[in-house]
């Protein structure tokens, strides 16, 4: 019957952005993941969003991808200088840098991604006031970063300071149930990925597509405000963005994504 | 004292003291039998038991977007019986075990970290449960 018409699975296309960039959206897991195969979320989306993200005149987080160039050469903050003052306007600096977050930042003994490292250049060498959370430049500045690292594999390395034990409580909070409907994160994306939940076709909920562009929201969506907004959906308290929780959870999210490439910026639902 | 003890059984089942055993929950948690006019809004309502969420229903066919999570429950009334159906919908976990996606929707075992305005309380009343109920076993194809 007709509420049978919905066909689960991820799809078979490949993306290809512009006819000339192949990227990783399938590869075998890294030793020690659970599923045998790490599938990008472009192959649970619909055709015309997977056609929108592979054409980047189409694509509308492209718009941000300018508007974080843009931010990269503008002076602010009271020392005077911009990002590109220090790191060059190139592009150059910038190539890979996006696919190897979130990295142990020594200084502050946990890790940092790549919202914290904008911050602490911001404050530490600009003299410039650090972006709130979700501030319209930060979603702007970090895309652009991440765009610097298109196609290229995502991989952490977990050697660095302490980062095994992050990815230990990262691993024990995708496996918590929370709020009033019980769920973790490995109930809807381990389990179920590949079945429409209502309306919505689940995928493994990987992170190399971040900051990705919502049709829902016509607008960017952060890493962190995605993991809130999930969290909510069980119907329970989100953590504070950049707290503890949640870069555990970016450590760990991001490692069950390695060697998929970089799509910053991904367009979903 | 009588009345009292009449007053008593009639009383709404809380849902931490809900009798499930062997699959099977025998007394209606309100004392009184569901409406299954109600309880088929019930099911579909997204803030009440969002049951299509999960479970495609051809009674339902006329809303858009049934999900695939869950078995199909056309003809679920074959299948179980009141005492199991109702089982299932108080705490789906005592049925299928700990590890099933479906919610427990007249339960206290719940996850971490309830958001504030959800504490204490269950997805669904013991009415809506019963009135779920009552809907689901109108769902026959024998
Ligand atoms: C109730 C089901 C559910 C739970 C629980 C859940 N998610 Fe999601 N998540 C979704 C849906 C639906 C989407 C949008 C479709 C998709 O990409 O899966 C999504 C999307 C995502 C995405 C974006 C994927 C992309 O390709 O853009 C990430 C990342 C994610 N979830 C991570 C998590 C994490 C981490 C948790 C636990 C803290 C979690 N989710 C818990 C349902 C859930
Ligand atoms: C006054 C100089 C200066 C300015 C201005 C500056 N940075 Fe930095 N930045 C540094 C230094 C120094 C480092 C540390 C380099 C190193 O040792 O890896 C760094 C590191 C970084 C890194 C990490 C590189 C890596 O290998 O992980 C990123 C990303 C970055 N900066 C981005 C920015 C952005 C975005 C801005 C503007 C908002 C900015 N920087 C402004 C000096 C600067
Ligand atoms: C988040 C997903 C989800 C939601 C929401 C959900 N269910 Fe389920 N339900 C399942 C799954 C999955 C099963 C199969 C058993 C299992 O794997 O745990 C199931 C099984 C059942 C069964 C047994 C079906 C059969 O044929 O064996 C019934 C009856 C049922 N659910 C009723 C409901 C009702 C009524 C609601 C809403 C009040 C509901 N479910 C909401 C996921 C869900």
């Amino acid at each position: 019957g007709s509420t049978a018409a919905l066909a689960g699975g991820p799809s078979d296309d490949k993306l290809i952005i512009d006819d000339e960039m192949e990227i990783i959206t399938r590869t075998a897991a890294p030793e020690g993941h659970p599923l045998d195969e790490v599938i990008s979320g472009w192959h649970y989306r619909t055709k015309e969003t997977r056609a929108l993200e592979a054409d980047s005149f189409q694509n509308p987080g492209m718009l941000y991808v300018e508007r974080g160039e843009e931010i990269w050469n503008t002076v602010d903050g009271a020392a005077g200088k911009s990002c590109a003052s220090c790191h060059g306007d190139d592009g150059e600096f910038l190539k890979g840098i996006g696919a190897n977050y979130p990295k142990w930042d020594e200084a502050n003994n946990r890790p940092i991604n790549i919202e914290l490292q904008i911050n602490a250049c911001r404050e530490a060498n600009m003299e410039a006031k650090p972006y709130k959370f979700d501030a319209a430049d930060q979603k702007a500045l970090t895309t652009y970063i991440r765009h610097q690292s298109l196609g290229m594999p995502v991989e952490v390395d977990l050697t660095q300071g302490d980062m095994k034990s992050w990815w230990d409580k990262g691993e024990e909070l995708y496996y918590t149930r929370t709020g009033q409907l019980n769920l973790s994160c490995a109930t809807c994306h381990e389990d179920y990925n590949g079945n429409y939940i209502r309306a919505d076709h689940l995928s493994q909920g990987n992170v190399n597509g971040f900051p990705t562009y919502r049709l829902k929201q016509s607008s960017m969506v952060s890493l962190h405000n995605r993991f809130r907004g999930c969290i909510r959906d069980t119907r329970a308290e989100f953590p504070a963005a950049f707290s503890d929780d949640l870069m555990a959870l970016e450590v760990y999210v991001t490692w069950r994504g390695s060697g998929l490439s970089v799509e910053t910026p991904a367009v979903r639902q | 004292a009588m009345m009292a003890a009449s007053a008593a059984t009639a009383e709404t089942v809380a849902p931490d003291s809900v009798p499930i055993e062997d699959m099977e929950l025998k007394v209606s948690l309100t004392g009184a039998p569901g409406d299954a006019t109600t309880g088929r809004e019930t099911f579909a309502d997204r803030k009440k038991g969002n049951c299509l969420a999960c479970h495609a229903n051809e009674d339902l066919k006329d809303q858009l977007f049934h999900g695939e999570v869950g078995p199909e429950l056309n003809g679920v009334a074959d299948r179980w019986s009141e005492e199991q159906l109702r089982a299932i919908v108080v705490n789906s976990k005592a049925v299928f075990g700990d590890q099933s996606i479906m919610p427990g929707f007249y339960t206290m075992n719940v996850g971490v970290n309830v958001a504030e305005k959800h504490q204490g309380q269950t997805i669904l009343s013991a009415q809506d449960v019963e009135d779920v109920v009552a809907y689901l076993m109108t769902l026959k194809e024998n």
